[in-house]
């Protein structure tokens, strides 16, 4: 039955999936294109494209995507499902040890080395959202004075909005109508 | 963690609508989504502290599948327990579901649409200014302790991961490694 090979294929991917993101697509690439044929080259780096540009993690997008390609929506969402089964018994795992245990010094000792890595990992991502906002490129740029003018109006006024506590949804919603008007009177 | 039931329905509610909000307005997932669950679960509604939720996402991240899923279901965990680590995972999983059926159909058109392309433009500056301010909250925090290792830590881990493309894994796997050894000692939590 399709959806369960549907289903089976993402268990797999989900299971080896290690390191997040970008991590997936070979394994990805292999079940869909090289093992099943779902999907052509050409429409997997399709999902990539999309996946820059739309919310979700890209290993859900694809899921999704291979999934409604296949077997139209019931096929997306058995993979789908597919995909964070493993994860969420791993994760729930984890935590539950991590209640139990996580007092006990080897443990708290791990975790105390993984917290800054967390906090390292999110002003990573804040870097490369920064030139995003600005430069309109995730690695530092060629020119810095090619500066994208509705990213150098926007992001300020959204620091200064959070920094007084501005909801994180009202937030979204007000730079992205933001985003919208600038443009909208020509300004881009 | 027991709540009263309409404290619980309420909870699972919130949980459900802001991680569902969030989820379907943010792009690029993983690191840019947590500082969003972050600021909402500890900032706004307080339901746990800063610390945390830094372990619970140090245990997302390593669990094999996507970090932004992972972090949902161990948040979810926390907050409700199984009730809430389903809740919180559909809410993260839903809105690409349901996007990206869509979009498979009409690929082209969303694309293009300059509209489209200047609203996620705007949202893009907006979520960039979330996770600035999460990552200076946190950075102060860290820089408060004065403690040299964890600093060292922070330093080492975002040149490698941003400067060398370090795997992510690796760069994880050493400082747990560096915790297990020589962060030990209750000053550090």
């Amino acid at each position: 039955m399709i959806y369960w090979e549907l289903f089976w294929s993402f268990v797999k991917v989900g299971a080896f999936c290690v390191g997040g993101g970008y991590a997936s697509m070979p394994l990805i690439q292999a079940q869909v294109i090289e093992e099943h044929g779902w999907l052509t080259m050409q429409q997997f780096i399709d999902i990539f494209t999309i996946s820059q540009m739309t919310p979700g993690p890209i290993g859900i997008n694809a899921a999704t995507f291979v999934g409604t390609k296949v077997a139209g929506v019931p096929g997306a969402v058995a993979a789908t499902v597919g995909f964070v089964f493993p994860s969420v018994i791993i994760v729930l795992l984890l935590a539950r040890l991590f209640f139990k245990y996580g007092d006990i010094g080897p443990v708290r000792g791990v975790l105390n080395g993984l917290r800054p890595a967390v906090v390292a990992l999110i002003c990573s991502a804040g870097m490369s959202f920064i030139l995003l906002a600005l430069w309109n490129t995730e690695t530092l740029p060629q020119d810095f004075t090619r500066i994208d003018l509705v990213g150098c109006i926007v992001l300020p006024i959204s620091l200064w909005c959070i920094r007084h506590k501005m909801s994180v949804i009202k937030l979204l919603c007000m730079s992205g109508a933001l985003g919208l008007f600038l443009g909208l009177i020509g300004i881009r | 963690m027991e709540l009263a039931p309409t404290d619980a329905k309420d909870t699972l509610w919130k949980l459900f609508k802001s991680t569902f909000i969030i989820s379907a307005f943010t792009i690029g997932g993983g690191f840019v989504i947590i500082p969003l669950l972050k600021a909402k679960f500890v900032d706004e509604y307080q339901w746990l502290d800063d610390k945390e939720a830094l372990n619970l996402v140090a245990i997302a991240q390593s669990a094999p599948g996507v970090v932004a899923v992972n972090a949902a279901i161990s948040l979810g965990y926390r907050i409700a327990g199984w009730r809430g680590t389903l809740t919180a995972l559909l809410a993260t999983v839903l809105p690409p579901l349901i996007t990206l059926s869509v979009i498979s159909y009409a690929y082209d058109a969303f694309a293009h649409n300059q509209y489209i392309q200047l609203l996620l433009k705007g949202m893009q500056c907006g979520a960039t200014a979330i996770i600035i301010n999460v990552a200076i909250d946190l950075l102060k925090k860290e820089w408060k302790k004065k403690l040299a290792l964890p600093l060292a830590i922070i330093v080492g881990t975002f040149i490698a991961n941003y400067f060398f493309n370090v795997n992510l894994m690796y760069a994880v796997v050493v400082d747990a490694v560096i915790g297990f050894f020589w962060l030990r000692d209750a000053k550090y939590s």
